[in-house]
């Protein structure tokens, strides 16, 4: 991706003028490429109708989600600050990141699945990306028009015209994007809340920059970047070229078929003419939203939008001719030897897709509500109490993590026994701390530290119930003794 | 940061934004050969070759705001050599600072709880649980995360008192710090016979099982010396901190050997003062949570 400078080595095979002059600048910085806008047609058929429902149904289901509520607040809500994650019946603490962890490599198996399957499925359908960026070209179409009257317009002059569609574009889009940045800040500060400070313009500093900052960057991305983060910057664009193989279901132009190119007249055939069923009108290139040419092959541009095979179809039908010019298929089946569907790439990446599916299922249904930790006081190392009876002193830390206040019993294995309140009630999503007492009687111990475990278990559901190692310090005398008793036993 | 020093950081630092806005400008500068149209890096896998194409430009506006960037960090924050930046920003400032508004938020709490008296915060839930995490960062180190002491370190959820268990004495131990000092007395007590019968004596107080003569004869060298600190009846003294010898609490340890221990090399105690560590708010607090241990519902 780099620009590769002149080298030395350049210079010595060129004639000493060249070399000379070669140092002389020319103009300013010029091996930097300018965005060449793209002026996109609009597509219509089947493949952009199916595009506009996932588009609409994805883009809605971001923008409601925040808004519904579960137990009196938000259903999904990020927050941060108390470091709880709501996803409505569950409750995430940070301990719980193996969960998103497993969640990432789901996201990734199916990203491999479905692009193995199919080729860039996500890029043309499902991206965010995409989604916004399409809304973006909507405003962009009703506000300036269709696609000549861009073009017309963006060379045109500065006049009232100009300036007032450019004003409303520009003014829509802010708008828009203003919409989707509250609704994404909406994840981690309650959106109900958060649009009622807005309209009554009590949200703090900190607040504004993170719907600034949120709102722009969809503002520029959809605005301007558009493809040029799909070519320059995203990563999964870059390595999902590595999961095609000659069976993978992508968009082709077919060449056989099509070439030669050419305008005929109507009243031709193809065949009479000498010419492919192409009629290089150019509706592909003008539809594709990376302004790329299909007829040229498969191109690491091709976002899978299908936009040029609707265009395509649109046309053979008006020429009379079959659809499918472009279309989605295979290169093992445009070079006439199909293959299976059900490859072992296929079916490798589905069963593993399957297994962490059902880890994770498996995972959150066996999710413990309730985590514990044990600390030993570090300079309390053991009471006499009388009566022959040793004591260490423990700070449970429990954690509730479900969704009610619940009071949990901590208990011992005997002989050990809990010598102070046993019963601690924590409030729903809190931490609470209950210092513990433990004893045994001292003859029963013969090491200077013991293996002790603590029960905790909920008083409403005896399925709710964490145990956690620690250690038991015994005095002096007792660790002495059974030095002794080794020392005897390896006959020291 | 001496001079030399601070010349040697700003000179990297020039050098380094210099060289990066240099290096931009060397690799974007147009030479001869560049207009041939597109070059190959020169390796091919599976017969893909890979293209040399340019960089999108708003790839180098990034960079070039990336160098404006760092000409206006570095005037407004520390990094060029010993020059403090505009804002005199510094860690130990943005901390300090941190601090304040963290205090100026918890203030007011800390302020209503010090206007209440220490008996009716003991009854008050989240005033005990305040002071409780006030405890275990604080106190916990000595006297255990139950407040239940150990060799040396009193009891504070129990009845027994050394210095006084009412609410203005708990608050004034915690900021003042209490020093108690009892002499080695081996010789005063006339050698090894009167530490052996001392030490009958004091078991016998406190109902342990003595030998009744030697603590007879314990009793009278008792009134000689020890009644001055722990009374006539060996119940102690809260005015000096002397424990009270005839319960079951022992701060040292209540065996013949622990008794004996004390008589030869005396014993002192100390707790540090806890005014400049905690203030006076949150001693009122902590003061409170230990109040409750042995007054509100005690926790066994």
């Amino acid at each position: 991706m780099g620009v590769a400078p002149a080298t030395a080595g350049d210079a010595a095979t060129r004639p000493a003028g060249a070399a000379r002059s070669a140092k002389a600048r020319v103009s300013g910085v010029s091996l930097y490429a300018a965005r060449e806008p793209i002026y996109q047609r609009e597509a219509n058929g089947p493949w952009q109708r199916l595009r506009t429902v996932v588009l609409f149904a994805l883009a809605g289901f971001y923008v409601a989600l925040p808004w519904l509520q579960w137990n009196g607040r938000q259903a999904v809500w990020f927050d941060v600050p108390a470091r709880s994650f709501y996803l409505f019946g569950l409750t995430f603490w940070p301990q719980d990141f193996i969960y998103l962890s497993w969640l990432l490599i789901l996201a990734a198996f199916g990203l491999f699945f479905f692009t193995n399957l199919a080729g860039r499925l996500w890029c043309g359908y499902a991206c965010p990306q995409t989604v916004w960026t399409r809304f973006f070209m909507w405003i962009e179409w009703l506000t300036e028009g269709d696609r000549n009257r861009r073009i017309l317009l963006d060379r045109g002059p500065w006049n009232r015209r100009k300036i007032l569609r450019k004003t409303a574009k520009h003014t829509a889009w802010l708008a828009f994007s203003a919409m989707v940045g509250v609704t994404f800040v909406g994840y981690f500060l309650p959106v109900r809340d958060l649009v009622v400070r807005i309209v009554g313009q009590s949200v703090s500093g900190g607040e504004w920059v993170f719907l600034a900052v949120a709102s722009l960057a969809l503002y520029v991305d959809a605005g301007f970047m558009r493809e040029q983060i799909c070519k320059y910057a995203c990563p999964y664009a870059r390595f999902q070229g590595a999961m095609f193989d000659r069976a993978t279901l992508t968009i082709f132009y077919d060449a056989g078929r099509g070439e030669p190119r050419g305008h005929r007249r109507r009243d031709l055939s193809p065949a009479a003419a000498g010419l492919g069923d192409c009629i290089d009108c150019r509706l592909c290139v003008h539809v594709c939203p990376t302004g790329i040419d299909i007829r040229q092959g498969t191109q690491f541009e091709c976002i899978g939008c299908a936009a040029c095979i609707d265009a395509c179809d649109s046309v053979m039908h008006d020429v009379g001719l079959p659809k499918g010019l472009v279309r989605y298929t295979t290169e093992s089946a445009l070079a006439g030897k199909p293959l299976p569907l059900l490859r072992p790439r296929v079916v490798g990446y589905g069963a593993v897709l399957l297994v962490v599916a059902c880890a994770l299922a498996v995972g959150l249904a066996r999710r413990m509500p309730l985590d514990v930790d044990v600390l030993r006081d570090r300079t309390t190392l053991y009471r006499e109490v009388g009566a022959g009876l040793i004591e260490n002193v423990y700070t449970l830390k429990v954690m509730n993590k479900s969704q009610q206040a619940r009071t949990y019993r901590v208990s011992t294995q005997p002989p050990f026994a809990v010598a102070s309140a046993t019963d601690i009630t924590v409030a729903a999503g809190k931490l609470g701390e209950l210092p513990v007492r433990v004893r045994i009687e001292e003859a029963r111990l013969d090491r200077a530290s013991t293996s002790l475990t603590f029960a905790v278990q909920a008083g409403d559901d005896p399925l709710v119930r964490v145990q956690h190692e620690s250690r038991f310090l015994a005095p002096a005398a007792v660790a002495n003794r059974s030095d002794a008793d080794d020392r005897a036993n390896h006959g020291h | 940061m001496s001079g030399g020093w601070s010349l040697w950081i700003a000179t990297i630092v020039v050098i380094n934004v210099v060289g990066s806005a240099w290096l931009l400008l060397w690799a974007g500068t147009r030479r001869e050969g560049d207009d041939e149209g597109p070059k190959t890096v020169g390796h091919a896998f599976d017969g893909i070759e890979e293209y040399d194409m340019p960089l999108p430009r708003w790839w180098l506006w990034l960079f070039v705001g990336t160098i404006g960037f760092a000409g206006v960090y570095l005037v407004l924050y520390p990094g060029f050599g010993a020059f403090p930046g505009v804002l005199g920003w510094t860690e130990v400032g943005q901390h300090e600072a941190e601090v304040r508004e963290a205090d100026a938020k918890v203030q007011p709490l800390y302020a209503a709880y010090a206007a209440r008296p220490i008996e009716d915060l003991a009854r008050d839930s989240r005033a005990v649980a305040t002071g409780r995490h006030l405890f275990a960062n604080t106190c916990a180190a000595c006297h255990g995360a139950d407040a239940h002491g150990g060799v040396g370190f009193p009891n504070l959820a129990d009845d027994d008192w050394i210095w006084g268990g009412d609410p203005e004495t708990i608050q004034t131990t915690i900021l003042g710090g209490r020093m108690a000092f009892m002499p080695a007395f081996a010789p005063a007590l006339g050698g090894e016979q009167g530490i052996r019968e001392v030490i009958q004596y004091v078991l016998s107080l406190s109902g342990q099982p003595a030998d009744a003569q030697l603590a007879e004869a314990g009793k009278a060298r008792f009134g000689t010396i020890c009644i001055a600190c722990h009374g006539p009846d060996g119940k102690g003294n809260k005015a000096m901190g002397a424990p009270n010898l005839t319960d079951s609490v022992w701060l040292f340890g209540g065996t013949a050997a622990d008794i004996e221990y004390g008589l030869r090399n005396g014993r002192s105690s100390k707790m540090p003062a806890h005014a400049d560590i905690l203030g006076n708010d949150k001693a009122h607090l902590v003061a409170a949570y230990v109040y409750s241990l042995s007054h509100v519902g005690a926790a066994e």
